[in-house]
């Protein structure tokens, strides 16, 4: 009998720093993920983390991880060859099929960078897929900026907003994601555009309310959430939301459904 | 085709079932109850039929068969997880009707949800086969007729308990042959149809509804009377929720199992994530999430029955006298004061 919570040991053949408190690690999988979707990581002797995969390629994904836990504080303590578990992919994704020959826009902040990064960099690869991207991408300060390989790349290929919380710094304003919003330009989309945002709740919230003041159809809107979860299967009770479960609904839900969510 | 066995005839086939079957039923443990000078009766493995406490309802449900309140899921050494292992008798279960009704939701998660089957139930729930116990008590908690759950037919053999011998009905073939040669007798299970206490099932129309009941001041009773003990939805019949922790034998702290607990969405801790984010905070928050997934969500979702049968056991387990019943009936008045209030507003 399939048991769908057994982790299987897999090897990280990479960690890379971002920042004090975030490492990315690559680990060897055959493993396939669609953008958006999330695995366990698991460390015996601690427990579980969902963690979103924050990029993939052939015979790897990558974890970009805050220590924030029990568990990722363990995680943190692993080396290139090291053994970690996994068991997953697990909830839905971007529905990128939806995002094709569109204007697409990306709002996303802090962590929430990780969830789309997969996306964005096959975009850049693939620059025929949307008509365009705009791209906001905020973090606290300049300590807290990830994936900064990947933004240089990102703004030469992309209309990109990198912000900065409470200072300016080269190749970044200052101010809230919610303060940019209304510099894109909607009313030359037409019909033909979507809208991601990802990162922390309330920084959701306030750019949902924001979009909707640009005029934005709530149907055009896509969030990706994150609760407490313990299985990932829809068993443990702990993701629920009204009759909708982020494990398996989500974690990727419409907006329209997301912004009448209450916990 | 129905049979009357003597106690002792009764205890004979007893044994003879025991050759092929794990037998479990409700067994009265003397004074592990909450105040430790009162009894508690619980689902245990059985050998004889006087273990059997049919007289009253059982302070915790049938459902810790299939899923018990802890339970070992892998052991762990550095780089293998390994699943415990069950044993794979057959499982004959005594059981009211309302806690065979509570397993078909049990089973809508464990093995429906989402399209994943949960290992640890499945292995369980597979074995399994009932034994109908009619009730012949009325609590003055229950409230299965309001909730549907007084009346089944998933049962292999239903029994009616006398003081000279025990009916059986013999619904399964499987089973024919451990009666051949008792007396027959006319007994068919008698179901509960009326209760005396009755719940009015609400009827929340749309999610605007639902979330003025959300907003609703009603849950505020709650944060001062609800001590978030978790003791009510551990009675639960129906409720599945769970969490997962490791644990390390002793110094080798390489080795170590993987253990299933029960947890409770009223404990302070249930929607805490790591990093500190808890989306609710108060009891009050906690109750209504409750009650709503019991009477509203569950049934959203799967569009089945309620998350409820009517057991009354939370009612019975809360030491702050907070009654389901009760609470259902203020979101009846809540229900109907929302709606009052739109009428008046167009
Ligand atoms: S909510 Fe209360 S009455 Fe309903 S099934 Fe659970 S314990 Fe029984
Ligand atoms: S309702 Fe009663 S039993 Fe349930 S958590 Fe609150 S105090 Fe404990
Ligand atoms: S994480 Fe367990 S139900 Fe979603």
């Amino acid at each position: 009998m399939y048991n769908p919570v057994k982790p299987l040991p897999h090897k990280i053949v990479n960690v890379k720093k971002e920042t004090d408190l975030e490492y990315t690690f690559r680990v060897e999988t055959k493993t396939k993920v669609k953008f958006g979707q999330f695995l366990q990581l698991s460390i015996p002797k601690i427990g579980e983390a969902p963690i979103s995969v924050s990029d993939q390629g052939i015979g790897w994904l990558e974890f970009t991880i805050r220590n924030v836990g029990k568990v990722t504080n363990e995680i943190f303590e692993k080396k290139e060859g090291d053994t970690i578990f996994l068991r997953g992919p697990y909830g839905n994704s971007w529905p990128i099929e939806k995002f094709k020959d569109k204007n697409l826009v990306i709002i996303a902040g802090g962590t929430g960078v990780s969830p789309v990064r997969g996306m964005i960099n096959y975009l850049s690869k693939n620059k025929d897929y949307v008509k365009s991207l705009h791209l906001i991408c905020g973090f606290k300060n300049k300590e807290c900026v990830l994936f900064k390989e990947d933004l240089k790349v990102w703004a030469n290929t992309f209309n990109t907003t990198f912000t900065l919380d409470n200072e300016e710094s080269k190749g970044f304003k200052k101010g809230f994601v919610t303060a940019f919003i209304k510099d894109i330009p909607f009313n030359t989309f037409g019909e033909d555009y979507e809208v991601v945002v990802v990162g922390p709740p309330m920084m959701m919230k306030f750019s949902g309310l924001e979009l909707e003041k640009c005029g934005v159809d709530i149907n055009k809107i896509w969030m990706s959430f994150e609760r407490k979860m313990s299985c990932a299967i829809g068993k443990c009770g702990h993701c629920r939301i009204d009759e909708y479960y982020v494990c398996l609904d989500g974690p990727i839900f419409e907006y329209r459904i997301a912004k009448d969510l209450i916990d | 085709m129905s049979y009357k066995l003597t106690l002792k005839e009764a205890q004979k086939l007893l044994d003879k079932l025991s050759l092929t079957y794990d037998i479990y039923a409700p067994k009265k443990l003397k004074a592990q109850g909450r105040y430790s000078d009162t009894d508690i009766i619980k689902y245990e493995k059985i050998k004889n039929i006087d273990e059997i406490e049919y007289r009253e309802k059982s302070t915790y449900p049938m459902k810790e068969v299939i899923s018990p309140i802890q339970q070992t899921i892998f052991y762990f050494t550095e780089d293998k997880y390994r699943e415990s292992k069950v044993s794979t008798k057959p499982i004959l279960v005594f059981s009211r009707a309302c806690d065979i009704n509570a397993i078909k939701v049990q089973t809508k998660i464990f093995i429906g949800n989402g399209g994943f089957v949960d290992y640890y139930y499945q292995r369980m729930y597979e074995r399994i086969k009932f034994i109908l116990m009619e009730c012949d008590f009325e609590s003055d908690t229950c409230f299965c007729v309001s909730m549907n759950a007084n009346i089944t037919n998933n049962y292999s053999l239903a029994v009616r308990f006398e003081d000279d011998g025990i009916h059986f009905e013999v619904k399964d073939k499987d089973f024919t042959n451990y009666f051949k040669g008792y007396p027959h007798s006319s007994f068919a299970p008698k179901f509960v149809m009326e209760n005396k206490t009755k719940v009015h099932i609400p009827e929340i129309k749309d999610r605007n509804m639902l979330n003025k009941i959300k907003k609703s001041p009603m849950w505020k009773e709650y944060d001062k009377r609800c001590i978030s003990c978790g003791a009510c939805t551990i009675a639960c019949s129906t409720c599945t929720c769970f969490l997962t922790r490791d644990l390390i034998y002793g110094d080798n702290s390489e080795v170590g199992e993987r253990r299933r607990l029960s947890s409770s969405c009223q404990i302070d801790d249930f929607a805490l994530v790591a990093g500190g984010g808890n989306y609710r905070t108060t009891a009050g928050d906690r109750m209504r999430y409750k009650v709503l997934h019991k009477f509203h969500d569950y049934k959203e979702r799967f569009k089945d029955s309620h998350m409820c049968v009517g057991c009354g056991r939370c009612i019975e387990r809360c030491p702050e006298y907070i009654s389901i019943t009760a609470t259902v009936e203020k979101l009846n008045k809540e229900i109907e004061r929302i709606e009052k209030e739109e009428a008046s507003n167009v």
